[in-house]
């Protein structure tokens, strides 16, 4: 039954079965798995703070509290300030939502916890 | 062909093409009801996000609102896009994870009480009705302008419609309606946009069109052009701000915390397949959305351009066909104030009297007229606006009637009830719902075009916190969110209640506190819900185990339960 266990908690946490030895290792796994996962959150923590920043910057950013400042400064027809405010900060936000998913996926595979694997 | 019989084939044609979705995407337990069982391809739930998203005010009102006030009106855009990012990266995996059926659902079984669950069901009836309302009555405005009937009319058509796909099809209907309904009015916009574009600058490309010279070969910036006209008749420079930069940064912040908050756009989320289908659908939602967002602004500097250069200083009897036909609406109006015969459009800053008011609802409506573009544009466009309005009154009406069926009777009043009961009670809920959103299309309170505008608010400063919290602070106790969300919504809504509907002549800046609007107040009201919650669960007893065991659960995408194995 406890091998049983041990096996369905390995394929669960992503950790491979390496036979009985293991028996001895359960309670260290176990603390191993509640690690991995903390340092998981704590890696998707760093993750949003870096992308909302760039959200902040753009938008709050670029496009209110220094736009007037931007604004002195021209690309073709517009002035950047405003670019910001009506075209630049969306494009930027459609590349954070993706990097921010290519950042999770790599991340929900090293530390085993993406959906494919169960 | 006429532009009446244009408008009848466009709108015939898409209506069809909705009933046949409709039909073929049947519910037929609670989980597709509620959620599509689940199973919605990532990209399709993008799309339908979007459609859900883009309301009649994203299509119609949105460029004359920025057409008139130049960069004042990047709130709306950065606003209305920005809260995607903080819906992809603190919202939507997380609750995908959670997986259940509403946005109460959630805060209900987080902070595990029926009060937190109720106090969240009358926060998303409340947001969701006030928001529905205006839906119904852009419908009758289309009808009424395109179709020569007249607006209840309109409303009742187009409530038939919803009642369809609604009460028939629930969540996976709606769904693949809504997928529909995105093709047809991402169609509608962008078609006059590039014709316009073409026009103006010989740029195919609205948003470089936006940037680039005027296609009269003199080498001005049309941006430039724009500033220069303006100023010359009295108005504020096109590229230029009037408002408060606190202001300007409460709006934005507002609007955008409110859009991640909005229980109809949560919910969508739910029906995707997994936690990574959830991220990757927020930033295909978001993609759609920017297609119209980026060509919005883009637009309302062009009506402006053209506007300006062919209005003022023209005689009356050589106006051009479209101002004549949107002044026998009288969305136009023309007061010859000085007697010369001549239209008078000037600014608060000139000399001279201005004689001419123009409703900003009208711009994108009457643009394939003021571009001269062929009759099957103009029918289009209309068919476009419906689409926006339709998609959005939908997804709309299925959360007041998810929040009833599933939220009050199963999940508070009586918890035995059969699936079938249920499912049964979800769709005369919704059809109640449609009823009484007609109600309110047609015989709308004066101030519903008002309200929609602080459902973001609200939703700002009672949701947002309460999820974020939820998923991020394991600390967080039923107490703390709890009186959160009522100071925060209470608060908001007070402040607003105050300066619009109690003592309007107070809404000026120096009245406001700190010198935000109402329209920023939001922003306040998340602030001080945050500051509640975490000073009234400091010093109240901390969740349980399992509460803290759920939190855990919640963050990481493995083992997510199989999306829902309910069946009817």
């Amino acid at each position: 039954m406890l091998i049983l266990r041990l096996k369905v908690i390995c394929a669960m946490s992503g950790v491979a079965y390496r036979g009985e030895s293991d028996l001895s290792n359960y309670g260290l796994m176990m603390s191993e798995k509640r690690n991995n996962h903390e340092q998981y959150w704590r890696k998707n923590l760093l993750y949003l703070g870096i992308l909302l920043g760039v959200w902040f910057t753009v938008s709050f950013g670029c496009g209110v509290l220094f736009v007037d400042y931007l604004d002195t400064i021209r690309i073709a027809g517009f002035k950047v300030g405003f670019w910001f405010a009506q075209q630049g900060a969306i494009y930027v936000f459609v590349v954070i939502i993706f990097v921010y998913v290519y950042l999770m996926n790599r991340l929900d595979k090293t530390y085993n916890v993406d959906e494919d694997d169960h | 062909m006429d532009v009446r019989a244009w408008t009848f084939v466009m709108i015939g044609l898409s209506f069809a093409l909705y009933i046949g979705v409709a039909i073929w995407a049947r519910a037929g337990s609670t989980s597709e009801f509620y959620i599509a069982g689940g199973q919605v391809p990532p990209v399709l739930n993008g799309m339908a996000t979007a459609a859900d998203w883009m309301s009649a005010a994203s299509f119609i009102s949105m460029a004359g609102l920025i057409s008139f006030m130049g960069r004042d009106g990047s709130v709306y855009l950065m606003g209305w896009t920005g809260g995607y990012v903080l819906l992809a990266l603190l919202i939507a995996p997380y609750l995908r994870k959670f997986g259940k059926y509403t946005v109460p659902d959630f805060i209900g079984e987080r902070y595990y009480s029926k009060t937190a669950r109720v106090v969240a069901v009358v926060c998303a009836i409340f947001i969701s009705f006030t928001y529905v309302a205006g839906q119904m009555r852009g419908v009758g405005i289309v009808f009424s302008r395109f179709l020569d009937v007249d607006i209840n009319t309109g409303v009742i058509v187009g409530m038939g419609i919803v009642f369809f796909y609604a009460v028939l099809g629930g969540m996976k209907g709606i769904t693949y309606t809504q997928v529909a309904q995105y093709c047809v009015l991402i169609f509608a916009y962008l078609v006059p946009a590039i014709f316009i574009s073409l026009m103006m600058t010989g740029n195919a490309f609205p948003q470089l069109g936006f940037g680039g010279q005027l296609a009269d070969g003199s080498g001005t910036f049309l941006l430039d052009k724009l500033d220069s006209l303006s100023t010359d008749l009295g108005f504020q420079a096109y590229t230029a701000g009037s408002k408060e930069t606190l202001n300007t940064f409460c709006i934005t912040a507002a609007l955008m915390v409110g859009t991640a908050g909005l229980p109809h756009v949560i919910v969508r989320f739910y029906t995707v397949p997994k936690v990574a289908a959830a991220r990757i659908s927020a930033g295909w939602a978001l993609v759609f959305i920017a297609l119209l967002y980026t060509t919005a602004p883009a637009v309302a500097a062009f009506v402006r351009t053209n506007l300006l250069t062919t209005i003022p200083e023209t005689r009356y009897e050589e106006a051009p066909i479209w101002f004549k036909n949107w002044e026998s609406t009288g969305l136009i109006t023309f007061d010859d104030k000085n007697g010369d015969g001549h239209i008078q459009y000037v600014g608060p800053n000139s000399p001279i009297q201005n004689e001419l008011t123009i409703d900003r609802d009208i711009m994108v409506l009457a643009n394939p007229e003021i571009a001269r573009l062929p009759n099957w544009v103009v029918g289009l466009v209309a068919a476009g606006g419906l689409a926006a309005a339709l998609s959005t009154a939908a997804g709309l009406l299925l959360v007041i009637s998810t929040s009833i069926a599933h939220d009050l009777l199963k999940k508070c009043i009586r918890p035995d009830i059969s699936e079938h009961a249920e499912l049964t009670t979800a769709r005369v809920t919704a059809g109640i719902a449609v009823c009484v959103a007609g109600y309110f299309g047609i015989n709308p309170p004066g101030f519903v075009a008002q309200v929609v505008a602080f459902a973001f608010g609200l939703a700002a400063a009672s949701f947002f916190p309460a999820i974020i919290l939820g998923v991020f602070s394991k600390r967080m106790n039923k107490y703390g969110a709890i009186t959160g969300m009522i100071f925060g919504i209470t608060s908001t809504a007070g402040y607003i209640v105050y300066f619009k509907f109690l003592h309007p002549e107070l809404n000026t800046v120096e009245h406001w506190w700190f010198g935000i609007s109402p329209e920023g107040i939001g922003t306040l009201g998340m602030i001080l819900n945050f500051v509640i919650s975490l000073l009234v669960s400091s010093l109240t007893p901390e969740p349980s185990a399992e509460i803290r065991a759920l939190v855990d659960r919640i963050r990481i995408p493995s083992d997510s339960p199989p999306p829902h194995e309910l069946s009817a």
